[in-house]
Formats: structure tokens, C-alpha cells, sequence
């Protein structure tokens, strides 16, 4: 059994990532700010045209301070795209969007510059090879709400359930073994061949490369089954299995 | 040492405060040593279901902050010897709660106490992440209907995470208490059943309380239920739930359901 999900104009959300610098101000800021004018002057726009992140964990600032602190960066041309571990009290309307999940890579030192940290969203490219290994991960244990599974390399297996409020992003195919209750995006970085497979489909949401489908618009006679869902062209297909 | 255990739920008003003084007061009817702490700075409760409101002089904050020494703001229950409450401060907000203070004042209490029950505040924020930071087991209180399912499944994810016991590697002991549970709806479909629950869950059962009077009747005089009642429905679950808490193995019985003939039906074993 074969059922339509999708109309025909979708809605189109990717996933997609880019690289931004990370900027760790310490305190007190004046002294910070004395260094980074340092740097600026040894490297002329370093900043300019460049996504910065502010990276504010563990810094006991409060909305004021935080406020400050980027106007004070703003004079001097930076420009920050996202604030990364920002307690919700000190952010504010009119500011940076808050930024989680980031991953960092090794710390990389410019030359000369000690204060600035590159991150990568992104595993860093490997060396090209003839052959590129497929990954993959497994998940043993049930994935609780609140929690998000992101594995864009690859297919996600989950040996358990996915719970209402969890999320599961992969950049290849997804496999549950147990009841899928949250959101699962399969094929996240323009995958189209990526489907979603689970024992028991209760999801709230599914999308296959970006083409999403809500609770309400699945076919009630696929809610509670064994069920795989793949993409073709705009449309998410679901096929009950056994 | 003492074990300590966390009660917690995310949802508020599931029965988390009613839960530890009805464990705390059904474990100290064992002869053990039981002290139960109110996290819950700001919207302290666990003192008017002790019955212990009119003796609290110094709390947990005092302690944290070194007003006052852990032994004088510990209250002896007035029926039980071995029974103890440690209050929330009411003046104060949570963030007066440190992870060095919070940390101290466990260790202290579980060096003289067999059982240390922390009485979570609902939410996901700091005061609830102190609360089960250096539990050795939890108790989730859950009401059988979504909302509380869904809440105590995050808070789930949150004890395996955010713990000591998780970041050293260990495997957080998780219980599920079902409370304000009602056969009859259930068997309608107005809540969700044992079954339902257990399985998005996925955690062991250690009790089904009953939705009962009682156990509203027992907070107003402030006394735990185990307590006003020992024979009242939700007081026998409630022992129940703290043999197997101590590790007994028993099996669990559904509420409300006439036992005897299909008592054998019904009793069933956790999960």
C-alpha cells in the first residue's frame, strides 16, 4: 500500500552550515576590548564581512553588560551573527539570536592572534579518497523529549523509541526500532534518497531532504504501524512494511 | 552511607511533594534513619504537608550560606524519631542555591542519614538540576495523562545527563511512581493506562498510587499519608513503593481493582 503525503508545492527547510568565528571575551571587557583593538590594528579587517559568534558561557555578564559589549563591537566592525551560551536572562529583543549545538574543532590559534578560536560546524573536509566510508551511528537507549539527535554525516539507528519533543536530524537514512513519537528529518543536507524507517509511526513530524509532512497530514491508516518513508520528486511516499 | 534520592517530575502539581513525604515517612516506619529536603526555595511546601510549619527557624539556604549549622535547621518529625525535614527558605529565590552548597549539605546529611529524599521543584531549571545533581536514584512521579508523560520523559533524559552519576559514566537508577491514578477512567480511555505509560517511559514501576481523598485530606491535617491513614489505599501503595525502594521485590497491583478473584489477573510484576 502506497500513500501520497505530500501536495504538490512543499515548503523547503535544510539544514546548512557555515563557518563563523568565535569570539571568548573574558573580563573584565575594557582590557578585552584594548587587545582586540590590539589585534585589529596588527591585522586590518580581520572582521570585515565575517559571521562572528559571541561566545558568553561561564562569563558572569548580566543583559546590560551583554548590550555593551556589542555596541562596543559594532563600533569597531564586528559583526555578531548568533550568542552562544547566553543564560536566557541576559538575552534580550534586539539582540543576536542564541546559538546552541555548535561543535568545536581543534582550536586553531591564528598566527599572532591568541584571542580568536576558529570553530567548524562542520567536520573538517578529509583528505580525498578514491573510496569515502559511509557513516553511521547507533543509539542504544530511547531517546527522551528535549533531546536531539544531529548526525549529519551519515544514517542514525535508534535501538529504542523516539519521544514526543525529540528530535532526530541525519544526513542519511533513519532507523528506529521502537516507536517514533518526535520529529525525524532524514537526507538533511539535500539527501533525496534518504528514508526514514520505524517499528511504529506515531511521529509528529517526518522530511526527507527538506520536504517536511506534519502529524495532521499523514494518512491515519499508517499511525500505529510498521512503516518506511521515502521521497519521490516534492512528494514523501510511506509504504507499510510487513 | 546514605542513599540519596531525587523526586522529580518536570510537571508541576503531579504529586512530587505528597510522594516524598508519604516515602519519607513510610521508610522512617521501617526504623531508618530518613531526611527529607524541601528544593523548592521560593514555593516551599513540604513543611505544611510535614506538619512542621510552625518549626522552621533556619533552612537550606541559611545552610548554604553558613547562617546557620545543618543541625539546627534539621526538624524532628513529631511522630516519627527517626524522621527529619531540612525547609526551603520562602524569602529567598533559587538562585541562592550553589552547586558547592548543595553539594555540602548532601554530603553531610547522607553521612547520617540511611535515606536523603530531595523533594524536586518542578521546572528543568537550575533548582531542579541541584536537586538530582548527586541523587543515586530517582523516583518520577508521573500522572497517567500526556502532558505528565511527556515532562517526566525530559526530565528522564536530564537524569541521565546533567547527574553526577551520569558525567562519571554511571547509570542513573530511575523508578516510576504513577500517582492520581483511576482504574475506572483508565478502563475508559479518559487517561492513559499503566501500559500506555510504561512503555514510552521504559523505566520500572515501584508503585500506582490511587487518586483518593485521602490523600488531599492528609495534607490539610499536614501529615504524610503513610501517617494519617496507614490503611487507606494510597498509603498501602505508598509502603509498597518504599519496600521497593529499599529493594524488596514485589508485585505491583493496579489500584481500585477488587483483588482476590482477579487479583491475580491484574497483579502484575514491573516492568
Amino acid at each position: 500500500m502506497t500513500k501520497m503525503l505530500t501536495d504538490a508545492r512543499s515548503i523547503r527547510i535544510k539544514g546548512r552550515s557555515f563557518l563563523a568565528v568565535v569570539l571568548a571575551p573574558d573580563l573584565p571587557f575594557d582590557d578585552w576590548l584594548v587587545r582586540l583593538d590590539d589585534l585589529a590594528a596588527r591585522s586590518a579587517g580581520f572582521f570585515l564581512g565575517r559571521p562572528v559568534v559571541l561566545d558568553v558561557s561561564d562569563l558572569p555578564i548580566d543583559r546590560t553588560q551583554l548590550k555593551e559589549l556589542i555596541t562596543e563591537l559594532a563600533g569597531r566592525n564586528v559583526n555578531i551573527m548568533g550568542i552562544e551560551g547566553g543564560r536566557p536572562s541576559i538575552l534580550g529583543p534586539g539582540m543576536p539570536p542564541a546559538l546552541k549545538g555548535g561543535r568545536p574543532v581543534s582550536d586553531e590559534a591564528v598566527a599572532k592572534e591568541p584571542i580568536i578560536e576558529l570553530r567548524n560546524s562542520e567536520p573538517k573536509p578529509s583528505v580525498p579518497e578514491a573510496r569515502p566510508t559511509l557513516q553511521s551511528i547507533v543509539i542504544r537507549e530511547p531517546v527522551r523529549s528535549g533531546q536531539s539527535v544531529i548526525f549529519p554525516e551519515g544514517d542514525v539507528t535508534i535501538i529504542g523509541s523516539v519521544a514526543s519533543g525529540a528530535e532526530i536530524i541525519a544526513g542519511g537514512s533513519i532507523h528506529i526500532y521502537g516507536t517514533l513519537r518526535g520529529r525525524a528529518m532524514a537526507g538533511s543536507l539535500g539527501n533525496a534518497s534518504a528514508r526514514i524507517f520505524c517499528r511504529k509511526l506515531e511521529a509528529e513530524l517526518l522530511a526527507i531532504d527538506g520536504i517536511y509532512k506534519m502529524a495532521d497530514d499523514m494518512a491515519p491508516g499508517l499511525r500505529g504501524h510498521s512503516v518506511q518513508l521515502w521521497l519521490e520528486g516534492d512528494s514523501i511516499m510511506a509504504e507499510k512494511l510487513i | 552511607m546514605g542513599k540519596v534520592i531525587v523526586v522529580t517530575s518536570g510537571k508541576g502539581g503531579v504529586g512530587k511533594t505528597t510522594s516524598t513525604a508519604a516515602l519519607g515517612a513510610a521508610l522512617a516506619q521501617r526504623n531508618e534513619r530518613v531526611v527529607v529536603v524541601d528544593f523548592d526555595v521560593g514555593l516551599r511546601n513540604l513543611d505544611l504537608v510535614m506538619g512542621a510549619e510552625r518549626r522552621v527557624v533556619y533552612d537550606l539556604i541559611n545552610v548554604i550560606q553558613g547562617e546557620a549549622k545543618l543541625t539546627q535547621a534539621l526538624i524532628r518529625d513529631k511522630r516519627l524519631e527517626t524522621l527529619f525535614l531540612l525547609p526551603a527558605s520562602q524569602t529567598r529565590d533559587k538562585d541562592n542555591l550553589t552547586p558547592e552548597g548543595v553539594e555540602r549539605v548532601i554530603t553531610e546529611l547522607k553521612r547520617v542519614f540511611d535515606w536523603v529524599i530531595c523533594d524536586s521543584p518542578a521546572g528543568i531549571e537550575s533548582g531542579a538540576t541541584l536537586a538530582m545533581r548527586h541523587a543515586d536514584m530517582a523516583v518520577v512521579v508521573t500522572n497517567p495523562e500526556v502532558s505528565s508523560v511527556r515532562d517526566s520523559d525530559r526530565i528522564i533524559g536530564l537524569l541521565d545527563s546533567k547527574t553526577m552519576k551520569a558525567e562519571r559514566g554511571e547509570r542513573m537508577e530511575k523508578h516510576l511512581l504513577l500517582t492520581r491514578y483511576d482504574a475506572n477512567r483508565a478502563e475508559r480511555g479518559d487517561m492513559l493506562k499503566v501500559e500506555d505509560v510504561l512503555e514510552i517511559l521504559s523505566i520500572p514501576l515501584i508503585g500506582i498510587i490511587p487518586e483518593s481523598m485521602d490523600v488531599l485530606r492528609a495534607s490539610n491535617i499536614g501529615s504524610p499519608v503513610t501517617l494519617a491513614d496507614a490503611r487507606s489505599a494510597p498509603a498501602m501503595a505508598y509502603f509498597e513503593a518504599a519496600r521497593r525502594l529499599a529493594g524488596e521485590v514485589l508485585p505491583i497491583t493496579i489500584p481500585g481493582e477488587k483483588r482476590g478473584i482477579f487479583g491475580k489477573i491484574f497483579a502484575r510484576r514491573a516492568a
